[in-house]
């Protein structure tokens, strides 16, 4: 897919100039947390391995758009967009990053473990694949508690070959679990490419052997996740059980910060940055329709660089945890 | 024998009264794994509850370790109360990782903010010729990671109390039952498990050992079988003119440390009996708990008893050589004296 041009470019897109906006923004601030996130690892304030969500952005914000409060969502390592995306403080996961008291797990999960109850997410996981099972728990659940939500289950190309995602599918197709299955294929499972790994073209086509329907969707349009996504909500909310979207992803920076990149051309990413961009994507469909001036989107810009700026700032003057703290959340509270 | 009044149930059943008794009041319970539905769980624990609470909430898996624990976990997280099993503790090669990474760490991952609140029933042991990924008791292996409760009854009264203290607590218990204890004819059974068990609901104390039988000359420590084992040494050492304790762990995680020492203090000297295998694991960690903290308690050094580091073997003679017995116990204090 690598040269067509956008497709959010070729199509008179259905969409309100508020909605646009609010894809632009939230892509938009993805995309500036995440670089920044960079920065503050290249500073040496955050540690380990930090897995930067930079090119899929229009995945989450297109997935997102589809889904109503009460909605789940799970995932892997790859986790800082699904967070910003589901509404949760820049501030807490940026503390996270850098190990603080601040942070969403106090500091003691990191980049890859977050957990937001009142946002509904369910992680941050570090185990390729090990969140789907977990997705299809989470359908369960509000299945049989009779409620109508829906779970996004996310996880890429490289976990598509792991065992536990067809046990999975099995188990949500026997069971007609309300799971959307999102398979965001950004092409490259750290440095081995779908092309050395699978044989099959597909890998939304596999869910046929579990009676499982899906699609594949261009995953840099963010209108055309939004229009697959509510269509996977919407059979699933029916009660006709799991969903699969595989979403044609490219991510532009490494598998982690540790990346050295040899695996791939300078110029296959620069061309995929050039062509395929979805932020560019929605900033010139708000353009071209007259939705917003270059200075409406400037407004935006420097409104997002104060959010992140603000998390950069809370994540360097957020304490250390006390060490104290090594001994809590161990087993939850007993209730007295 | 039964005397009026008592209400002998073996483990199995035990187990069953308790889930049933708390699926009753709390419909966030539900149960689920391989074949725990109609045929009502090889060991017997399930049995007559999709009798009573149906298809929905008895819950026969597909041979899915992995995915069918992995959604328990999400489930968890999510405001049920999944009771999953895993039938052959020997099995968790294919599914440690929904355990030991997800359910063990998600609470802590999270600083608090899910709570994993699950039961993980399997069932331990060998002795009946079922080779060795069949047999395995493996405590060690699950006591020995963070995050998880991990208990394992001796008896039915027991068995029952830490089932429904399991099915309440807001974090994940392995809960070990050792097949050898189940009550299951077919498998042969041991007597002194089947025990009196008030009909009411209760709850036993996780974290909280035992003494199960007084004495003054040397405790003996054990979980599960190895409690029958340790008692019925403690009888031969009797008509030797030996006084022995019986301590009974009940729980593994947390290890009821306090009792051991009380016990050992008084005694002076001590056994571990373990059915899981010798090195880095339970009966090592008793005994450090012991030594490291007043090695002068002790009047003789310490020994165990346990499975040496072999494969499990199916042949009947070499499994039965392997694995405790009373008389090994006693020949542990002879040895001790000899010394």
């Amino acid at each position: 897919m690598a040269a067509r041009k956008p497709a959010a470019k070729a199509k008179k897109p259905n969409v309100s100039a508020e909605e646009l906006l609010d894809h632009y923004r939230q892509m938009l601030l993805i995309r500036r947390f995440e670089e920044k996130a960079g920065q503050l690892y290249g500073m040496g304030l955050i540690g380990g391995f930090c897995h930067l969500y930079i090119g899929q952005e229009a995945v989450v914000v297109g997935l997102e758009a589809a889904a109503e409060e009460g909605d789940k969502r799970v995932t892997s390592y790859r986790d800082h967009g699904h967070m910003l995306a589901c509404g949760m403080d820049p501030k807490g996961i940026m503390a996270e990053l850098t190990g603080r008291e601040g942070g969403f797990s106090k500091g003691k999960g990191g980049s890859m473990h977050m957990f937001s109850k009142e946002k509904h997410f369910y992680g941050g996981h570090g185990i390729v694949a090990a969140q789907v099972p977990i997705g299809a728990g989470l359908a369960f659940a509000d299945k049989y508690q009779g409620n109508d939500r829906v779970t996004f289950t996310y996880f890429g190309d490289g976990a598509a070959n792991q065992g536990q995602v067809y046990e999975a599918y099995n188990m949500a197709e026997l069971w007609d679990l309300p799971v959307i299955f999102v398979i965001e294929n950004n092409q490259y499972a750290m440095g081995t490419s779908t092309k050395r790994s699978t044989k099959s073209p597909s890998y939304w086509e596999r869910g046929a052997a579990y009676g499982i329907p899906g699609e594949e969707v261009d995953g840099m349009d963010v209108l055309a996740v939004k229009e697959a996504g509510e269509k996977a909500v919407a059979h699933c909310r029916a009660g006709k059980g799991p969903y699969i979207l595989e979403i044609k992803t490219y991510r532009y920076r490494g598998h982690s910060m540790s990346d050295p990149a040899k695996y791939r051309t300078r110029e296959e990413v620069q061309k995929m940055r050039e062509e395929r961009d979805a932020i560019e994507g929605v900033r010139s469909l708000l353009l071209t329709g007259k939705h917003a001036t270059e200075d409406d989107l400037k407004a935006i810009d420097k409104e997002i660089k104060a959010i992140v700026n603000e998390a950069a700032e809370f994540s360097k003057e957020s304490p250390e945890p006390a060490l104290e703290e090594l001994w809590t959340d161990i087993y939850a509270p007993l209730e007295a | 024998m039964t005397k009026p009044n008592e209400r002998k149930l073996t483990i199995a059943r035990a187990m069953a009264e308790a889930t049933a008794q708390e699926m009753r009041i709390d419909p966030s319970v539900f149960v689920m794994g391989e074949d725990i539905g109609p045929l009502g769980g090889v060991y017997g624990n399930t049995r007559g509850l999709i009798e009573e609470f149906g298809a929905e909430r008895i819950r026969d898996t597909p041979i899915s370790e992995t995915a069918f624990i992995g959604a328990a976990v999400g489930a968890a997280q999510d405001g049920m109360r999944p009771v999953v099993e895993l039938m052959f503790v020997d099995f968790f090669g294919v599914c440690f990782d929904a355990i030991y990474n997800l359910m063990a760490k998600n609470i802590y991952f999270s600083g608090g903010n899910v709570k994993v609140p699950m039961v993980l029933m399997t069932s331990t042991g060998g002795g009946y010729s079922d080779g060795g990924q069949h047999s395995q008791c493996l405590y060690g292996t699950f006591a020995h990671l963070p995050g998880m409760k991990v208990v394992a009854p001796s008896n039915a009264y027991d068995a029952k109390g830490l089932m429904t203290a399991a099915m309440r607590d807001d974090s994940p218990v392995v809960y070990m039952y050792h097949k050898g204890l189940q009550g299951m004819g077919w498998l042969g059974t041991e007597a002194g498990a089947t025990v009196h068990v008030p009909e009411e609901p209760y709850t036993l104390e996780i974290g909280k050992a035992k003494v199960v039988r007084e004495g003054k000359d040397v405790s003996i420590v054990s979980c599960g079988m190895g409690v029958h084992n340790a008692l019925k040494a403690a009888k031969k050492l009797e008509a030797q003119g030996v006084s022995a304790e019986v301590v009974d762990l009940v729980s593994l995680v947390p290890l009821d440390r306090e009792t051991i020492r009380a016990s050992v203090a008084k005694t002076g000297r001590l056994i571990v009996v373990d059915e899981d295998y010798m090195s880095y694991g339970l009966s090592g960690e008793i005994i450090a708990s012991v030594t490291e903290h007043d090695i002068s308690a002790l009047k003789a050094a310490p020994k165990r008893v346990a499975f040496p580091d072999v494969p499990i073997p199916f042949a009947r003679v070499m499994e039965q050589f392997c694995l405790p017995n009373p008389d090994k116990i006693v020949a542990a204090w002879d040895q001790m004296q000899a010394a």
